[in-house]
């Protein structure tokens, strides 16, 4: 299989605010990416935007999968093109069971041209699949009566978004801080369990400020975000290096980019107050 | 002065054509008796005022009584597609169906009329169970309180009438469909008795042959639950979007009986509902649950009182409701505890959920307590649809119409878990995805 995500010259601005400034990046199937950054740099807001969140407004630039410019595509046509964001906080559904979410999910994303009202993957075959993906994440089968990230504790919600990433198998994965909240056995579970399911199987796209995500899922490309660019691009070692030194050479060496995050941050504050 | 009697003077809602249903009636002597004393209480009031607490918030301008004309007895009723939603998968114990107010389908399953049970028109069984009716007929509806209650006391043409004697188990649902045809008239009445010890399921549920139908009901309803009795109600009302619906609905429930009472209310471009549970024995408890979906600009008013009368009582009362469009929902909750009725625990809820920027729901919940050792807890929000839930739907493949549905469903899902039919748990869930507007 080859599929091709490409971003190119990507400007995101949120409630008018630009955020990113010219992003461009291309990821293949097969491939595993890391992004770091400093915190505010952009990078949730990347993947935010390829997911096709209505907030994050892309005022410039393209997102092409398979060479098809989906910059205008609603969030559910990404995901049914096979477009999938593990979230850095997500939400609770109330009163929707996690299977049944799942259920229907998953036959959207595997039917892209499902119609409404059609029928769902029979309740026994998706049962089955799903227990047998729950017990490979080693997750407890009373998760799929809960309801969907209701009342999860941080590192069950990561869990969560995880199985799901297993359920839709999609092309392109991006995980945004999926290993941040857990404790370190989670962490090597996660890690572990993400190897399993994405590599050589989808392009993954990691954002993490940790090294464990990566050890498991050694990346081919590092990239480093500030002031919503990315600024160097490099190899496994670059990730090792930000871990074990942090962003001074990177801020130093961008100044106009880190007066840029800076700039976002002071604004971050300023609402904040 | 002119002598010209239009056809509308001589067979609407006025005196001429209350005398004239009259003529064309046989009831007992003591059920002409009251509608006459009904009548007169209706010529005797003014229409609601809209100062009046219940009313305030309802507007009434739309509608023209001399709209509509009361139907004649003598003629057959027809209501053809008007749908049936509570039936699928249900193996009933009997049904009775309505079609412009007159019972037209009757049938009950042998083994239970062979205990005693009745169940069929309330006309017929006015005439053939004259003292059990009277017993009990428009009992606990005031015909005084707005011109509603006196006009449906005058004028009801048909309904429903249910007896369980004591010890008996109804343990089939007993199934009651009400048409109403486009621009036509509904006056029923409901009249459920249950002896101690009785048992039974009742699905009610009313429609009309197209979504946007017009009409007017003006129905009662009066449930009898004598002591350890239980009696599980659900009512589903649905009719068309053109249709004026008031209702007065009661029920009184006694020592250690148990009243399960659901509401679906989805139809109708405006409805006034009084809802009154009365819990009047010792150990008496009642769960109701409310759900409302609304769109265009429907106007649905629910007034519950959960009047507690007697010591170690319990009320539960729960309405949720989604509006879409420009509808809006009234929901008055008022929590009433007489002296003595200590050991009360009553408890009332009303979480609205907005579609839409322009719908609108207000909330009123209110306690009045007179007893001392009680513990009464209510509450209500309100508040628009979370963007961010309906991206995170559609950010796992969900259309965006899907991703509504599926938070909608989740909303009402507290009341599922407390319907314990599972039939009507999934008539719901149809009706309300179905209510769900295409956005675009
Ligand atoms: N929904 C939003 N509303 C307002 N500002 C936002 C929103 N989302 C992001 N931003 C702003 O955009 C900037 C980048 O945020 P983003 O979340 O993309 O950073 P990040 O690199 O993921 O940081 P972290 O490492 O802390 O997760 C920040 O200044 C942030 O405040
Ligand atoms: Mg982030």
């Amino acid at each position: 299989m080859s599929h091709i995500l490409r971003i190119e010259n990507l400007h995101v601005a949120v409630d008018g605010k630009a955020i990113l400034r010219g992003v461009n990046l291309e990821m293949k199937f097969g491939e595993t990416h890391a992004m770091m950054g400093p915190n505010g740099s952009g990078k949730s807001t990347l993947g935010l935007a390829i997911a096709g969140h209505p907030n994050y407004v892309i005022t410039e630039g393209t997102i092409t999968l398979d060479g098809e410019d989906i910059t205008a595509w609603e969030a559910d046509q990404r995901a049914r093109a096979g477009i999938f964001m593990a979230f850095q906080r997500p939400v609770a559904i109330p009163g929707v069971k996690t299977a049944d979410f799942l259920r229907h999910a998953a036959t959207n994303v595997r039917r892209p041209d499902r119609k409404e009202g059609e029928d769902l993957i029979p309740m026994r075959d998706f049962r089955k699949e799903l227990k047998a993906k729950m017990s490979q994440l080693k997750i407890d089968t009373e998760f799929a009566r809960r309801y969907v990230n209701d009342g999860f504790s941080g590192g069950e919600m990561k869990r969560a978004e995880i199985l799901t990433m297993a359920m839709l198998s999609p092309k392109f994965s991006i995980l945004d801080e999926t290993d941040s909240g857990l404790d370190a056995d989670a962490v090597k579970l996660a890690s572990a369990s993400i190897a399993e399911i994405g590599r050589d199987k989808m392009g993954l796209l990691i954002i993490t400020h940790h090294d464990k995500l990566l050890e498991h899922n050694p990346p081919q490309f590092t990239h480093v975000m500030l002031g919503g660019r990315i600024v160097e691009t490099g190899g496994a070692e670059l990730a090792r290096e930000l871990h074990d030194h942090g962003y001074e050479r990177i801020r130093k060496t961008y100044p106009d980019a880190e007066a840029a995050n800076q700039e976002m941050l002071a604004k971050e504050e300023a609402v904040v107050v | 002065m002119s002598t010209t009697i239009s056809r509308n003077d001589l067979a609407g809602f006025n005196q001429a054509g209350f005398d004239q249903m009259l003529d064309r009636r046989i009831d007992p002597v003591w059920i002409t008796q009251a509608r006459k004393d009904a009548w007169s209480a209706f010529e005797s009031m003014g229409w609601p005022n809209p100062r009046d607490e219940n009313w305030m918030r309802s507007d009434l301008r739309g509608f023209k009584l001399d709209r509509y004309q009361p139907i004649d007895e003598t003629e057959t009723q027809s209501v053809e597609n008007a749908p049936v939603r509570l039936l699928q998968g249900v193996d009933v114990g009997g049904s009775l169906r309505s079609e412009n107010g007159l019972v037209t389908l009757e049938s009950l399953d042998p083994k239970y009329a062979a205990q005693g049970v009745i169940f069929g028109s309330l006309s017929r069984c006015a005439r053939e169970h004259s003292e059990l009716v009277k017993k009990h007929l428009h009992s606990q509806i005031d015909i005084h309180v707005d011109r509603f209650a006196a006009l449906q006391a005058a004028m009801w043409t048909d309904g429903y009438f249910l007896y369980v004697p004591k010890n008996v188990v109804v343990d089939k649902p007993l199934h009651i469909h009400a048409a109403m045809g486009d621009g036509k008239v509904d006056l029923t009445h409901m009249l459920v008795v249950l002896e101690e010890g009785a048992e039974t399921t009742i699905l009610f549920e009313s429609s009309s042959p197209s979504d946007d139908a017009g009409g007017f009901h003006c129905g009662g309803l009066e449930l009898v639950l004598n002591a350890r009795s239980n009696l599980r109600f659900v009512g589903l009302q649905d009719w068309g979007c053109g249709a004026w619906h008031f209702a007065h609905k009661r029920a009184r429930v006694g020592q250690d009986a148990n009243l399960q009472w659901t509401i679906a209310a989805m139809g109708s471009r405006f409805a006034q509902v009084d809802q009154q549970v009365a819990l009047v024995g010792p150990g008496a408890s009642s769960h109701v649950n409310g759900v409302m979906f609304t769109r265009d600009k429907q106007h649905l008013t629910y007034n519950t009182i959960q009047q507690h009368s007697a010591p170690h009582c319990t009320s539960d009362f729960l309405y949720k409701a989604v509006l879409q469009d420009r509808s809006r929902t009234v929901w008055r909750g008022m929590i009433k505890v007489d002296v003595g009725a200590d050991k009360t625990d009553g408890y009332q809820r009303n979480d609205n959920l907005l579609l839409s920027d322009n719908a609108r729901a207000d909330s009123i919940p209110g306690l009045e307590i007179k007893a001392d050792d009680v513990r009464c807890t209510h509450g209500s929000t309100s508040g628009r649809v979370d963007e961010e839930l309906i991206f995170y739907a559609q950010s796992r493949g969900f259309t965006r119409v899907e991703a509504v549905r599926l938070i909608v469903t989740g909303f009402f899902q507290q009341i599922f878990d407390r319907v314990t039919i599972e039939s009507v748990r999934e008539a719901l869930g149809v009706a309300i995805a179905r209510q769900v507007r295409q956005y675009e």
